[in-house]
């Protein structure tokens, strides 16, 4: 190399130079994927494999299948599962709904908007445990202040987190009332952002209110809508925190969902079958939300 | 006669938003006020006698002090994350925006995958104790650098498009490198979304429940929110001192809340506009 011609040396180097000094180097991606890929994509491939094994953390037995069976044939591994579906669907359907119509109402000119909008968006920054300490204290079926507030009409409330067919319900309520503030907040900043001109056109045809909001809000908020949809079914489909604060996933199995169910089988020492777990929410979060962000997509670009 | 119809409409609104979402805050502040044996009633009434003192100093004690390990504890996660979060996100978002490439469709995919995977638990313990990070305040903070990375770079990337380019080719034209180009010049000008991303990313780390219980065991290591749940056995009793407790862990929301309103709700709407 020492013996490398005058010219040579004149070529190599302007070729090299505009790379090196772009002011936009590869590296600056370096930190943070290094953290990315050794605490996020390691972990999740690794999990791909370790769901098929029985597991210690210090060795491993190749079962196959083995855990992915179990996941289906225990009725409350399948009982965590169906949960979850209903979970989500719940919780995010009211979302769009109650934020949908929340958000028109705080958009109209109505008195104290601010400060309506602030209370209905503070309970989404406190923190989920206070948040389940709280109602489940709030929901007990004698002592509860809801039910006393109903006693109060003469209707006697129902063990809200006690009743097997209700506790998973009582819990997605509370869920709601958390995160109905987001949903709010994200559909008026969809509402604000559709021209005015749209109304006026459409009250000079002649729309009723009913009308306006059918034909001008609705489609217009679309992007607002996807939003709320994707993000509330990924955080219902993930729920932990409330319902661990709350009902623990009882009684018995009857509000378990699959983050519930990860959390008891590592707790019991059964890794590879908490894996699998991961693995099936991993599935079931990739089944429903790829072809949802689809669809809603799509159907936006053929108006 | 509408604008009476209004004001109706306003004051039911009012009122209902009132019972619906005040209430349990006012629950929560008058149990952390009453007494031990008046707050196990759990109802929903003005406290007789008031002892915010006794209950701020006995469940502050309570423990040995593990209340205050756990804010010194959160403060430390929060700011330390929330900084790495801050400049590397920034870094991506950056480059990620000016430099189209070969990996940009790899990076877009990466940046989905981790909006919407649900960590892996226990295959990330492994990894933390084969680095030798399990049970540090360190692999925690790192662990929230990596989840909150993804949401991160898309605020950023999306902001660092109104820069004009021009910018950085003065700036290069001056004998910048890409350091103080980034540092010096870019992020300066990122300062509205920086708020937002720190606002936004200090919140959800605080309130993080979830992967501290899973990654962070141990006493010495307690967080404000498992606090929450190691006092919820403890204080079985005593539910003047957990609301206390959740009161004093709702302080911190409270007050960004106060001062930074707008950020938060412009951070967590940031797709509803454009989808």
């Amino acid at each position: 190399m020492a013996l490398a011609s005058p010219a040579a040396v004149a070529i190599a180097v302007p070729a090299r130079r505009p790379a090196q000094r772009s002011p936009y180097p590869t590296w600056f991606f370096l930190p943070a994927a290094i953290i990315y890929a050794v605490l996020f994509l390691v972990p999740t491939l690794a999990s791909l494999f370790f769901s098929l094994t029985r597991w210690t953390l210090f060795n491993w037995t190749f079962i196959g299948l083995d855990n992915f069976v179990q996941f289906f044939r225990e009725p409350f591994l399948v009982q965590g599962l169906i949960n979850t579906l209903i979970y989500a669907a719940l919780t995010s359907g009211l979302k769009v709904v109650l934020g949908l119509l929340l958000a028109v109402f705080l958009t109209s000119e109505i008195m104290a908007r601010d400060f309506l909008r602030s209370v209905i968006f503070f309970p989404v920054l406190v923190s989920t445990v206070g948040v389940g300490i709280t109602f489940t204290v709030l929901m007990h079926p004698t002592t509860g202040a809801i039910n006393e507030t109903l006693a109060l009409f003469g209707i006697k409330g129902p063990g809200w987190l006690t009743d097997p067919r209700l506790a998973l319900i009582s819990v997605a309520l509370v869920d709601v009332w958390k995160g109905l503030g987001l949903a709010t907040v994200i559909y008026i900043a969809g509402i604000v952002s559709i021209p005015q001109d749209f109304y006026e056109a459409a009250k000079i045809d002649g729309a009723n209110a009913f009308q306006r909001f059918w034909n001008v809000t609705l489609p217009l908020a679309r992007p607002a809508t996807i939003t709320v949809v994707i993000l509330s079914l990924i955080g219902g489909l993930r729920s932990f925190d409330l319902i661990w604060s709350m009902t623990r996933g009882g009684p018995g199995f009857t509000s378990d969902v699959l983050a519930s169910v990860i959390y008891k089988q590592y707790q019991a020492g059964f890794y590879g079958l908490s894996t699998a777990g991961n693995v099936v929410l991993f599935i079931l979060v990739a089944i429903i939300i790829v072809p949802v962000s689809i669809f809603l997509n799509r159907k936006e670009r053929t108006p | 006669m509408r604008i009476t119809r209004r004001h109706g409409l306003g004051l039911l609104a009012i009122l209902v938003s009132v019972v619906i979402f005040i209430v349990p805050f006012v629950f929560i502040l008058l149990t952390a006020l009453k007494d031990k044996k008046e707050a196990s009633l759990r109802a929903f009434s003005w406290p007789t006698s008031f002892h915010f003192w006794d209950n701020l100093i006995q469940v502050i004690q309570a423990r040995d002090y593990m209340l205050l390990t756990a804010f010194v504890n959160s403060a430390i996660l929060t700011v330390a994350s929330v900084t790495l979060l801050v400049v590397l996100g920034a870094m991506v978002g950056f480059v990620l925006q000016r430099r189209p490439s070969a990996w940009t469709p790899i990076a877009n995919f990466l940046i989905l995958a981790g909006l919407i995977i649900p960590p892996a638990v226990v295959p990330t313990i492994w990894v933390l104790q084969g680095v030798g990070l399990f049970k540090t305040l360190h692999g925690m903070i790192l662990i929230e650098v990596a989840y909150g990375l993804s949401f991160t770079v898309l605020l950023f990337r999306a902001f660092v498009a109104t820069i004009p380019r021009e910018l950085d080719e003065a700036a290069t034209i001056d004998g910048a490198g890409p350091l103080k180009l980034f540092f010096l010049i870019i992020l300066p000008l990122l300062k509205p979304v920086v708020v937002t991303v720190i606002v936004v990313q200090s919140v959800a780390i605080f309130n993080d429940f979830t992967n501290p219980l899973y990654y962070l065991p141990g006493k010495q290591n307690v967080t404000v929110q498992l606090t929450l749940y190691n006092f919820q056995s403890m204080f079985d009793t005593s539910y003047n001192l957990l609301f206390m407790n959740i009161l004093l862990i709702t302080i911190p929301p409270l007050i960004v809340f106060l001062f930074f309103n707008r950020q938060i709700v412009a951070g967590m709407t940031a797709g509803a506009v454009k989808g």
